[in-house]
């Protein structure tokens, strides 16, 4: 088996690892799907989408090169501030301010000879599905659950049953601390990023009663001047998480309430973590995190060894905080996912009694739908729109009518949409409290 | 998820300096003290090989700060070196790599050290063993001549050195940590939930009277004072009237534990707006995992068990303080108290007076055991923050190697290894039953059986069966052993630059783990196949 010969492409001797590998059939090469002698010249070709140029996307970016694809692009919006320094190892103190895919692309460029990257200092929302279709692979290393669920709403949609172009692979990384996942998404495949969403559930918001009357720890102290004393004050005109002189605002208030009520704890790092919903992040849990993403793409752009993905296991899930922990599994498709599914979701615990408003309201938190702006129709009536300003002024006095009151029974059908998921009418079922 | 460690420090006004602003991301898991410990380290690498494994661990550890680190590898850079390894560039070729390497990681933070061998002044590994400042870990991969490995052994048993072997080749990797005798962790960073110790079974008198006056008239309550009692104090109420009905005993079997919920919620007054209470909701949940007696945890017992007679752990604070919580558990039948509470519907008064409570007992509990720390021989040097500390975890100290390695150990290295072989082959056989993963033995076989080629002899699948059947005679006819023999074989000593990274990664988590002596390093040898996608740790 290891003595077929290597079929390089262009440099021999500088891939010469790479080429042994991904040109040669192993002991675990499907033998039908595998071609060694096209296949460096096949990956030379294809163009290859990485989403984030953060922790995860600076390695992507790293691997994906060394991985032999010579055509990357990369989106982001973001810029390059001291904080990032620790992990994200393509920027200097030098290029704090500037654009990190801009900066990300040229340091990779000039490192790694023969490769192109072409950055997007912009959102993932900017480009539409025709810019999309031109790519044969999307590698995310994003830290926002709607931007994840933003793309992989584009990439089901985009498939067309007729063309093969038009299934494209997504893979998609997350790291928090010490532990993080890599999963492998084929569009009405495998089990997608909604099918997976229970999986990322919010934390539970502190009840707004106990903010105003009845704090017992730091967070509270803090949530309390972020939520109630900012929007009571307005020390100034926007609240810019990212300036120190906002932050020592926060800080100050949430430490005057602990003091009142002699609660403990408050610091800056807090109060930043807080306001901020830092997340912890190294160096070290994104290179294993980006890698596995990595491993996973030179193995569906060649067809050298089996993929997450097909024909059974797509989540490994990593935690590196008691020894090393791997968790490698198959997550099942959802006949009811809002995005790749057929069939409505079913909405549980829907109060009779509820107003519109109740509902509307309940959709951020609810695991199943963590949609923050819905808008709500049902039978093609409009029950309640967000946007335009016209429609919503319209809409509104059903915000205080009951479900009864609207109609909705139990077992009804209604379609959600938000303005984070553009083209996605989200379907659920609402199942009434007995 | 990760529990997130916040500054100890009192609060200041103003904001963090531009040092804690770079790290914050990483401060917020391992705190000031495991910062100060990383920029203390001195660490080594000797490298061969493709070599990319081993500078993508070390990029790892540059970025959060390490103190110094040293290259120690003979190769110059080729060809191939340019398509694996990131830290190389054309202007290198035909150069030292542990040089190119060592420069282009030093961009990455100007606070880190860094220097390469051999050079002019120090031409061998053992010169550079010799000449330096003691190294805090020291990390080779393979390939590795034997002799310099004999170098490195001996260092480390010198030393009291960790040693950690890295091997990547194609999509197999694996790395074996070898630490210097039993290896104590304090700070284990447990989830938050498992961690909670309310004990409602072993109330002391200030809890007891604390609860007994907020519930002594609670029928008389009005709903708002009702509807926030906290539901420890709930919790302790109705246990109080468990006993009384149950010969003095508290709920124990899972069937009365389940009555005793049932009791809580029933207890929930249903005539308010929201048709229930919070509070009783909160209590009934608690009651399976509140409703605990005090037990020794499997780690801890390890620790009281083990036998210290190195005359380096007499002396080391850790063994002191063990020593000092053995015998107030022995005396008292528990364990120092946590002190935490978490949050729950309360009045912030009584949640601060019930939170101080328990901060009290904690801290009697804590002086009760400097007390005996300081009248042990050699006790008077351990820090209190450390006695502290101790305290606080206590149930989630964990012993790593506590039978250790090398010629320390009870049982001979390779007849462990045979062991353990028998052990992975025999669950393999049923694997299709249990619905167990498969074994990663035969991959770590497969690639032990080359850690001292040369790279310039690419290894062939004949070759490699015959090593393993030297390692584990018979195991060169299993099925798995000879699929990975060939899958190394296709590697050709050839890296993969993922494979490499995502070890690299695995690896530098490690030395984190190590160096700042917080949380679980694995216990030794952790293994990684690249096609499945999957990982296993083996004690071998
Ligand atoms: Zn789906």
């Amino acid at each position: 088996m290891a003595t077929t010969e290597v079929h390089p492409a262009s440099e021999p001797a500088r891939w010469a690892y790479l080429d042994r590998i991904r040109t040669r059939p192993g002991p675990f090469t499907n033998p039908d799907s595998f071609d060694g002698k096209v296949v460096a010249e096949a990956m030379e070709n294809m163009k290859i989408l990485v989403i984030g140029a953060g922790g995860l996307g600076c390695e992507l970016l790293k691997n994906l090169a060394l991985s032999g694809f010579k055509d990357i692009h990369v989106i982001d919006m973001d810029t390059i501030d001291i904080s990032n320094l620790n992990r994200q190892f393509l920027f200097r103190q030098t290029d704090v301010g500037s654009f990190k895919a801009e900066v990300a692309a040229r340091f990779v460029e000039r490192r790694v000879k023969g490769v192109k990257i072409t950055p997007h200092n912009c959102k993932i929302q900017d480009f539409d599905e025709d810019f999309y279709m031109q790519f044969q692979l999307v590698v995310c290393g994003l830290d926002s659950i709607e931007a994840r669920r933003w793309i992989n709403a584009m990439l089901v949609n985009m498939v067309d049953e007729e063309v093969e172009d038009s299934y494209k692979p997504l893979i998609d990384g997350g790291t928090e601390g010490f532990k993080g996942q890599a999963r492998v998404i084929l569009p009405t495949v495998t089990s997608c990023i909604e099918c997976q969403l229970d999986m990322h559930a919010p934390r539970a918001a502190v009840p707004l009663c106990t903010l105003a009357s009845i704090p017992r720890q730091p967070e509270h102290c803090i949530e309390w001047a972020h939520v109630i004393a900012w929007d009571q004050e307005k020390p100034f005109p926007d609240l810019d998480k990212d300036d120190p002189e906002h932050i020592t605002w926060l800080y100050q208030k949430s430490l005057h309430r602990a003091r009142e009520f002699n609660i403990p704890g408050v610091t800056y790092s807090l109060t930043q973590g807080v306001v901020k919903n830092i997340i912890p992040a190294i160096a070290a849990t994104n290179s294993v995190i980006a890698a596995a993403c990595c491993n996973e793409a030179l193995k569906i752009a060649s067809n050298c060894a089996p993929f997450l993905g097909y024909p059974d296991n797509n989540y490994m899930m990593y935690s590196g905080n008691d020894s090393i922990y791997t968790y490698t599994f198959r997550h099942e498709r959802k006949d009811d996912c809002p995005v790749c599914g057929t069939l409505a979701r079913p909405l549980p615990d829907i109060d009779q009694a509820w107003t519109l408003r109740d509902l509307v309201d309940s959709f951020a938190a609810r695991p199943e739908a963590q949609l923050k702006k819905p808008s709500v129709r049902a039978e093609g009536k409009t029950l309640y729109m967000q946007s335009p300003p016209s429609l919503e002024a319209q809409t509104r006095p059903n915000l205080d009518k009951t479900l009864v009151e609207l109609g909705l029974v139990d077992g009804q059908e209604i379609g959600v949409t938000d303005p984070a998921f553009a083209t996605v009418v989200f379907k659920y079922r609402l199942k009434f409290k007995s | 998820m990760t529990e997130i460690v916040m500054s100890q420090t009192p609060p200041i006004l103003h904001g963090p300096s531009e040092k804690e602003r770079k790290y914050d991301r990483q401060l917020r898991l391992w705190a000031a003290s495991g910062q100060a410990a990383l920029e203390s380290a001195n660490m080594l690498l000797v490298n061969s090989g493709a070599g990319t494994v081993g500078s993508e661990t070390l990029k790892n550890l540059v970025l959060p700060g390490i103190g110094r680190f040293a290259i120690y590898d003979e190769a110059e850079v080729s060809e191939a070196d340019l398509g694996v390894n990131f830290f190389l560039d054309d202007s290198y070729l035909g150069k030292s790599r542990s040089r190119g390497v060592t420069e282009l990681l030093l961009e990455l933070n100007p606070e880190v050290e860094g220097s390469w061998y051999p050079n002019e002044g120090v031409r061998t590994l053992d010169a550079l063993l010799a000449g330096s400042q003691v190294f805090t870990v020291i990390m080779y991969t393979h390939p590795i001549q034997p002799e310099q490995l004999s170098q490195l052994e001996a260092y480390g048993q010198k030393h009291r050195t960790p040693l950690v072997a890295i091997h990547s080749a194609g999509f197999y990797s694996f790395f074996q940590i070898n630490l210097p005798g039993a290896f104590p962790i304090v700070d284990t960073h447990p989830d938050e939930t498992a961690a909670t110790d309310l004990r409602v079974l072993r109330p002391w008198p200030e809890l007891v009277s604390f609860a007994e006056d907020l519930t002594k008239s609670i029928d008389d309550l009005d709903n708002f004072e009702h509807g926030h009692l906290p539901y420890v104090v709930i919790l302790l109420h109705h246990l109080e009237q468990w006993k009384a009905t149950h010969d003095g005993k508290y709920p124990a079997t899972y069937k009365e534990k389940t009555e005793f919920r049932k009791i809580v919620q029933a207890a929930a007054r249903t005539n308010t707006p929201e048709g229930g209470e919070e509070n009783f909701d909160e209590a009934a949940a608690a009651v399976v995992k509140t409703l605990v007696a005090p037990s020794l945890p499997s780690g801890l017992k390890e620790v009281f068990e083990y036998e210290h007679t190195d005359p380096v752990e007499q002396s080391s604070g850790f063994w002191v303080i063990a020593d000092a919580v053995k015998r107030f558990y022995e005396t008292h039948q528990c364990l120092p108290l946590p002190g935490k509470v978490p949050d729950m519907k309360a009045h912030s008064r009584v949640y601060i007076q019930l939170q101080n409570i328990y901060k009290a007992k904690a801290r009697k509990d804590a002086a009760e055991i400097l007390e005996m720390v300081q009248a042990t021989p050699g006790g008077q040097h351990v820090d209190p923050a450390e006695v502290d500390l101790f305290c606080k975890n206590a149930a989630f100290v964990k012993l790593i190697n506590a039978t250790g390695w090398g010629s320390d150990a009870e049982t001979p290295r390779i007849d462990r290894l045979r062991s353990v072989a028998a052990a992975e082959f025999a669950a393999d056989a049923s694997a299709e039953l249990t619905l167990t993963p498969l074994s990663h033995l035969p991959i770590y076989l497969a690639l032990q059986a080359t850690a001292h080629l040369p790279a310039s002899q690419p290894p062939a699948v004949g070759a490699i069966l015959s090593a393993i059947a030297a390692l584990v005679p018979g195991a060169e006819r299993n099925e798995r052993v000879v699929q990975a023999a060939h899958e190394v074989a296709r590697a050709g000593a050839g890296e993969l630059h993922n494979v490499a990274a995502l070890t690299g990664g695995m690896v530098a988590q490690e030395m984190i783990k190590i160096v700042t002596k917080q949380y679980i390093p694995v216990d030794n040898t952790c293994v990684f196949d690249g096609v499945e996608g999957r990982c296993q740790v083996l004690r071998l």
